[in-house]
């Protein structure tokens, strides 16, 4: 405790009662022994996660493959995204020291113009992590795949080209196209165990059918091991690859593949990732959004004058106290589930 | 900086003058005077207090008498719970889930902490209030919506969690397991979670007003017993709630999100159920964290307390005074690292378990320190025997019986054979149930004077002191040897089973009935309390200001309550607070705020 400080007549008189010990007003210590409280329900949250993770018997997902999207840009870009708003979060609290450095300053402007800058790169970080999770739950094009021995296998690489409608529905009419939509009900089809030769009939009544080509980077991975692919990590290329992924989704049966991620399974690993994911990037999402909308009460604050009137700026202190504590827990959670 | 620190002063110091007359609401319901809101808390735990006591009469006797029908059992539970009188099996599930949780939780928890950390910390550290009444408001009545939630799932169709008080998943979390883990379960997970919340709120406030508020001269090391303890609660609190609160979030998604943190392969009535990969075990970490720091959130207040009143009752120092400080603070940090205990016959990798072992028996080191200080402070005192003083005696008993059979239990290997048996329900009982329990009723008389104003009848007190300490040995020593004869916990009736050979099954039957005989004479024993602490409140004689000749800066204050408790300026802190039989000083005590006299040397 302070009480060993080197000068022993300061601690004495620090300690001796009528001053707060570390002359800070009880608000801030509060705030201080709330975040401790805080960090301990994260820090629990966090080693339940590498508890299971450990304990798992398929192989734990890895980040950079899992998150390797930009928005309008597609895949092929391992991490760049999280990276980024993860930079803005940080600058978020980079402009909230400058809000509280100007509250000092009694500089009610300078507080006003870096309370509007964290409160925006806030919403970004908002925004971003909703993007995020539903690129998550969408998923890939070719999802997590059964094949026919048992084993399940992750994709990569490309084989869909484009739809043919070979007989006009309500939806579509015959042609080619390469819609996300067609995707979508194309999907729908698989999970529902309705595709035959690469053809299916979507909502609208079409028969639409899959042009397919053959590519040699077409890449299965196997993940949970079969009774002919028992080795996990294990790649199958090209033709070989092409083939086991048509038999499975032409296979008639339901749900040989998983696309993205849901509460009860994913396609990236085991069921508990996803749920970990959901879990704790959601409850420290709730953090953030808890932190802008106080964030937001004290900018109204701090505009009609209140702590300007009331001599000092405690409040946006305070709130940056919790701010900072957010942007730190990001930092461990980005490492548990993008990093490590 | 110090301008700010100043502020939180300034603003009671403003109010403690214009003392302006209060309307009934801001006066007895949403109070913000940490006086009130202690009572507020004393009364509610009281109250929860007796509920979970008859729950314990409730199944105590199904134990006794299985099978056999009781009016009693079908007045409280009615045809639904007990047709024809007889306990249904589910229902014996969910009184001992409630007795528990309200027993840990909401009286030796909430109550406890509550009523005397409020109450105690700005009257023995000389502040006017804690240092948010705003917040210490919010945290009763999150505590009082807690209990109400609580106590609401008793009367719901499908009945309160019955999956024990620790409420291990798989069972808590899957409704058709149990009917319990439906909206039971739920209205559970619910109520605690306000639960943690209110304690997360109210243990800030303590450990800041103790920080922040002492007045003047009030150093650390001049702080009463009490407060060291209330101060190392609110940390622990502060420390291991969180967890729990994250492993009932999991908990919770289990149960309403379709997720699998705790669930892998199961299968219930035949039907094998989708979840796999998650771990139980995971719960019990997470769970564990916490409630073993929560056995010592129940006792530090208890012992603080008997610190006190053992001091001023012998007439001399406590011995010891920073050994004691010492080892609340090493029970304090060990606490955190021995959960494992809890976990022996998990399948934990033994070399872990010896680690844990070895943790809990250090524990057993500042545990025996305080117990020794205790008995050297009784030792050749000019012993007052008020009723406080013979609950805190009883208290060093029950925390020597207990902390005995603590030590087999830390042992991983005898504890194999006795794991989840009685031998563990009769131990915890006795070193944190009835220890804090009887912490918990000398607090009340000691501090009674205090809070109403008005003195207890001390015969009454003898009465329920000696009907409380038979009555509540009866139970649990002869649960010891229930335990020992092979009777699991948590079982509807041991009537039953073959596997039990003859002479043990005799036995346990036979000590079953005598359990449930003390049980219910020591809770009629309550009865005594009640009345004495009711008629008291309103009928009492009129207290002194200090009936106990007492140290502490509480008994300078008038004992009429006044909103800033002092009327005049805060009183200024020259010594300890354990000066009693000072050689050479005229009387037997002398206050902390008395200076110290020319040539007189601090303890």
């Amino acid at each position: 405790m302070a009480g060993h400080a080197t000068n022993q007549i300061d601690a004495s008189s620090l300690w001796g009662g009528k001053v707060s010990p570390f002359s800070t007003s009880y608000g801030k210590l509060m705030m201080w022994f709330f975040l401790v409280s805080d960090a301990l329900t994260f820090g629990g949250l966090l080693i339940a996660y590498g508890f299971t993770r450990h304990d798992a018997q398929i192989s734990w997902p890895i980040g950079e493959e899992t998150f390797n999207s930009l928005p309008f840009l597609g895949h092929g870009y391992p991490l760049i995204y999280v990276a980024l708003m993860t930079f803005i979060l940080i600058v978020s609290s980079v402009t909230m020291v400058l809000a509280v450095e100007a509250g000092h300053r009694m500089d009610r402007k300078g507080v006003t113009k870096w309370m509007i800058a964290t409160i925006i790169g806030g919403f970004f970080f908002l925004g971003s992590q909703a993007w995020e999770w539903s690129h998550f739950i969408h998923g890939s094009e070719y999802g997590k795949v059964e094949l026919a021995d048992g084993s399940k296998a992750t994709v990569s690489g490309h084989s869909f080209e484009n739809f043919t409608v070979t007989k006009s529905g309500h939806d579509f009419k015959k042609g080619t196209y390469e819609t996300e939509e067609l995707l979508h009900d194309f999907h729908h089809a698989i999970l529902a165990g309705k595709v035959k030769d690469n053809t299916f009939t979507t909502h609208g009544g079409a028969v639409v059918k899959l042009n397919s080509k053959v590519d040699e980077h077409f890449k299965l991975i196997i993940k949970e091991p079969g009774s002919k692919f028992s080795k996990v990590g294990k790649a199958i290329f090209g033709a070989e690859a092409n083939k086991l992924y048509y038999e499975a989704i032409n296979s008639g049966t339901k749900n040989r593949v998983t696309y993205g991620a849901n509460l009860t399974s994913n396609e990236y690993g085991p069921a508990q990732y996803g749920q970990f994911f959901f879990f704790i990037t959601g409850f420290h999402g709730f953090h953030v959004f808890s932190g802008v909308m106080i964030n937001i009460i004290i900018f109204f604050g701090v505009l009609r004058g209140v702590y300007h009137k009331r001599g000092h700026y405690e409040m946006v202190e305070k709130t940056g106290l919790y701010w900072h504590f957010v942007d730190l827990v990001w930092v461990f959670v980005f490492t548990f589930f993008y990093l490590v | 900086m110090a301008a700010l620190a100043h502020e939180a002063h300034g603003h009671h110091d403003a109010h403690s003058h214009d003392h302006h007359e209060e309307g009934f609401v801001s006066k007895y319901i949403f109070s913000q005077d940490h006086k009130m809101i202690g009572k507020q808390f004393l009364m509610t735990a009281v109250f929860m207090g007796v509920v979970a006591m008859l729950l314990s009469i409730l199944f105590r006797i199904q134990l006794a008498w299985p099978g056999e029908s009781s009016d009693f059992l079908s007045m409280f539970l009615g045809e639904t719970w007990a047709p024809g009188g007889v306990l249904k099996e589910n229902m014996y599930l969910g009184l001992v889930t409630i007795h528990g949780t309200i027993m840990v939780f909401f009286l030796l928890t909430g109550g406890l902490s509550g009523t005397f950390s409020n109450m105690l910390i700005p009257l023995q550290l000389g502040a006017r209030d804690m240092a948010s009444g705003f917040l210490n408001m919010l945290s009763y009545w999150m505590f009082f919506l807690s209990s109400v939630i609580m106590l609401s799932s008793l009367f719901i169709e499908t009945g309160p969690a019955m999956a024990g008080w620790t409420i291990y998943p798989p069972l808590s979390a899957l409704p058709q397991a149990i009917e319990g883990s439906g909206l039971g379960m739920t209205l559970w997970l619910f109520s605690m979670t306000i639960f943690i919340a209110s304690s997360l709120i109210g243990s800030l406030n303590y450990i800041v007003t103790v920080l922040n508020l002492r007045t003047k001269g009030m150093t650390m090391t001049r702080m009463p017993l009490t407060i060291w303890a209330f101060f190392v609660t609110a940390v622990l609190g502060v420390l291991s709630f969180p967890v729990l609160l994250s492993a009932a979030l999991l908990l919770m998604m289990d149960r309403l999100a379709g997720t699998s943190f705790y669930l892998s392969d199961i299968i219930v009535n035949g039907e094998m159920l989708e979840n796999h990969g998650g771990s139980p075990l995971l719960y019990q970490h997470l769970f564990w964290f916490l409630g073993h720091p929560e056995v010592y959130i129940v006792l530090l207040p208890a012992l603080g307390l008997s610190s006190e009143i053992i001091s001023t009752n012998s007439r001399k120092p406590i011995f010891g005074y920073r050994a004691m400080i010492g080892s609340i603070l090493a029970i304090g940090f060990l606490s955190f690292i021995v959960w494992g205990h809890h976990m022996f016959v998990t399948g934990m990798n033994p070399f872990l378990g010896s680690v844990f072992v070895f943790t809990t028996l250090l524990i057993a080191i500042p545990s025996a320190v305080k117990v020794f200080n205790y008995i050297t402070t009784l030792w050749r005192g000019s012993l007052v025997l008020t009723p406080a003083m013979l609950f805190a005696i009883g208290l060093v008993s029950t925390f020597i019986t207990g902390g005995v059979t603590g030590i087999i239990l830390a042992d991983s290997a005898l504890d194999i054979a006795i794991h989840d048996t009685y031998f563990v329900v009769a131990h915890f009982h006795v070193v944190m149930g009835m220890s804090a329990v009887f912490g918990m009723f000398a607090g009340v008389y000691h501090w009674f004077p205090k809070m109403y104003g008005k003195m207890m009848n001390t015969r009454l007190g003898y009465v329920h002191f000696w009907i409380t300490i038979i009555g509540a040995y009866g139970v649990f020593f002869p649960m010891h040897f229930v335990g020992l004869a092979g009777a699991p916990r948590r079982y509807y009736d041991y009537s039953v089973y073959n596997e039990f050979d003859k002479p043990a099954a005799d036995m346990m039957m036979d000590l079953n009935v005598i359990i449930t005989i003390f049980a219910i004479v020591a809770a009629l024993g309550q009865l005594v309390f009640l009345f004495n602490f009711f008629y008291s409140i309103f009928r009492g004689p009129k207290a002194v200001q200090n009936p106990w000749r007492s140290n502490t800066l509480e008994w300078t204050t008038p004992v009429e309550h006044i909103h800033g408790n002092w009327p005049g300026a805060l009183p200024v802190v020259h010594r300890w607070p354990y000066d009693y039989s000072k050689p050479g000083a005229e009387e037997d005590f002398i206050s902390q705020i008395v200076p110290l006299a020319e040539g007189e040397e601090e303890h």
